[in-house]
C-alpha cells in the first residue's frame, strides 16, 4: 500500500484525474478527430498528442488557446466551462490543418 | 515554399509592427537605435534559449509552462509600453519643440530606454521562439527541402518590410499630430496585449474566463484573415473574446489613459518652471 502511494506520487496526473480527459491526435498532418465533442459548462482536460515529426501550434482564436506541441510530443490544456456552440481550431504552423470543438448540452455529461 | 513563407511572415509580423510603433513613437529620443538593436539581439538570444528549452525539457514546457511564459512576456510588454507612453506624454512635447535646454531628466538617464529595450526584446522573443522552433523542425526533419528554408527567409523579410513601411508612415506624420497618434497606437497595442495575456492566464486556470464568446464577429471579420490579424496585433481585435479578455482590455486602456492624463501633458507648467 505504502509503495503504491509513493508510486502514485510520482505520477500525480493519474491521481488528480477528476477532470474528464479528451484526446486530440495529430497524425499525417491531420487532427483526429477533426470534430471533438465536449460537454457544455464543464472544465475539460484536453491532451494533444503529436505523432508527426513536425511541431504543431494548436491554436484557437475562438477559445483563446495557443500551445506548441513538439514533434512526437504532447501538450495538455484545459478548456471550459464553455457555452454550447462550435469553436474552430487550427495549426498555426499549417493553416490547412483545421478542426472544431463542438460543445453541446446533450453530449455525455460525466462521460 | 509559399506556405512556409506565409507562416514565418505571420510569426515575424507582430514583433515587426510593435518595434515599428515604438521606434516611430520615440523618434525624437536620441540614441534609441542602440537600445532597440540591443533589444532585438537579446530577443533573438532569448528566442533561441526558449526553443532549445522547448526541445529538451518539453515536459516542463508543455502546456502550462508555455502559457505562463507567454503571459509574463505580454504583461511585461504592457507595463513597458505604459511607462513609455506616460513618459512621452510628459516629455514628448519638450523633445519635439526642439527646446535643447530641456528639463534635466530628458538629458540625463531617466529616458525610457529600458522600456524600449524590454519591449523590443520580449516582442522578438515571443514570436521568434516559435519561428525558431518551426525552422529548426524543417531543418532537422529531413522531409523538407531548401525550398522551404528559402520560403521562410522570404516570409521573414516581407514581415520586416511591413514593419519598416509602418515606421516610414509614422515618421511622415506632421509633428502637431504626432504625439496624439503614436500614443493612441501604443495605448491600443498595450490593451490588446493585455487581453492576450488574460487569455493565457485563463488557459492555465489562474483566471476565470467570465464567459466565452461575449460576442462573435467572425462572420464580419475573421481574426485569422490578414486584415483580422493586423487588427489583432495593432488594436487587439478579437472576433470571439472571452469576458476576461474584454475586462483586461478595458482596464488596461483606462489605466494607461488615466496615467497619461495625470502625469503628462502639462506643457505650460513645464515651461514656467524652467
Amino acid at each position: 500500500m505504502k509503495r503504491l502511494l509513493l508510486f502514485s506520487l510520482l505520477f500525480p496526473f493519474n491521481v488528480v484525474a477528476s477532470d474528464t480527459d479528451y484526446t486530440l491526435t495529430i497524425k499525417n498532418h491531420l487532427f483526429q478527430p477533426s470534430q471533438l465533442a465536449i460537454p457544455a459548462g464543464e472544465k475539460v482536460k484536453l491532451v494533444i498528442r503529436n505523432q508527426d515529426s513536425l511541431p504543431t501550434e494548436f491554436e484557437s482564436s475562438d477559445l483563446s488557446r495557443e500551445v506548441i506541441v513538439p514533434g512526437h510530443g504532447e501538450a495538455i490544456i484545459y478548456l471550459g466551462p464553455i457555452d454550447s456552440g462550435t469553436y474552430q481550431f487550427f495549426n498555426d504552423f499549417n493553416h490547412s490543418m483545421q478542426g472544431s470543438i463542438v460543445v453541446n448540452n446533450a453530449t455525455g455529461k460525466g462521460n | 515554399m509559399l506556405a512556409t513563407a506565409v507562416i514565418l511572415f505571420r510569426e515575424v509580423l507582430e514583433a515587426s509592427l510593435i518595434i515599428a510603433i515604438v521606434l516611430g513613437a520615440s523618434r525624437d529620443i536620441e540614441g534609441r537605435g542602440r537600445w532597440v538593436m540591443g533589444g532585438i539581439g537579446l530577443g533573438l538570444l532569448g528566442a533561441g534559449v526558449v526553443a532549445i528549452f522547448a526541445n529538451i525539457a518539453s515536459s516542463v514546457f508543455s502546456g502550462d509552462g508555455q502559457a505562463i511564459l507567454n503571459a509574463i512576456i505580454l504583461l511585461s510588454a504592457v507595463v513597458m509600453l505604459t511607462w513609455h507612453n506616460v513618459w512621452m506624454s510628459a516629455h514628448g512635447r519638450e523633445l519635439s519643440a526642439e527646446v535643447k535646454a530641456v528639463g534635466s531628466d530628458v538629458q540625463s538617464g531617466q529616458r525610457p530606454m529600458t522600456a524600449l529595450l524590454i519591449i523590443t526584446m520580449v516582442a522578438v522573443m515571443r514570436e521568434g521562439s516559435e519561428a525558431v522552433l518551426f525552422l529548426w523542425a524543417i531543418a532537422t526533419s529531413g522531409e523538407q527541402s531548401w525550398d522551404m528554408v528559402l520560403g521562410g527567409m522570404g516570409g521573414i523579410i516581407v514581415g520586416i518590410l511591413v514593419g519598416l513601411l509602418l515606421y516610414a508612415g509614422l515618421l511622415r506624420i506632421p509633428t502637431r499630430h504626432f504625439f496624439s497618434i503614436t500614443s493612441w497606437l501604443i495605448l491600443l497595442l498595450a490593451a490588446g496585449l493585455a487581453a492576450q495575456a488574460a487569455g493565457f492566464l485563463n488557459q492555465v486556470g489562474w483566471l476565470p474566463s467570465l464567459g466565452n464568446g461575449v460576442w462573435n464577429t467572425s462572420g464580419i471579420l475573421n481574426q485569422n484573415s490578414l486584415t483580422g490579424q493586423l487588427l489583432h496585433i495593432l488594436v487587439g481585435y478579437i472576433a470571439r473574446p472571452s469576458g476576461i479578455e474584454v475586462v483586461f482590455y478595458i482596464a488596461t486602456f483606462l489605466t494607461i489613459l488615466i496615467l497619461m492624463r495625470t502625469y503628462g501633458n502639462k506643457p505650460n507648467t513645464a515651461a514656467k518652471t524652467t
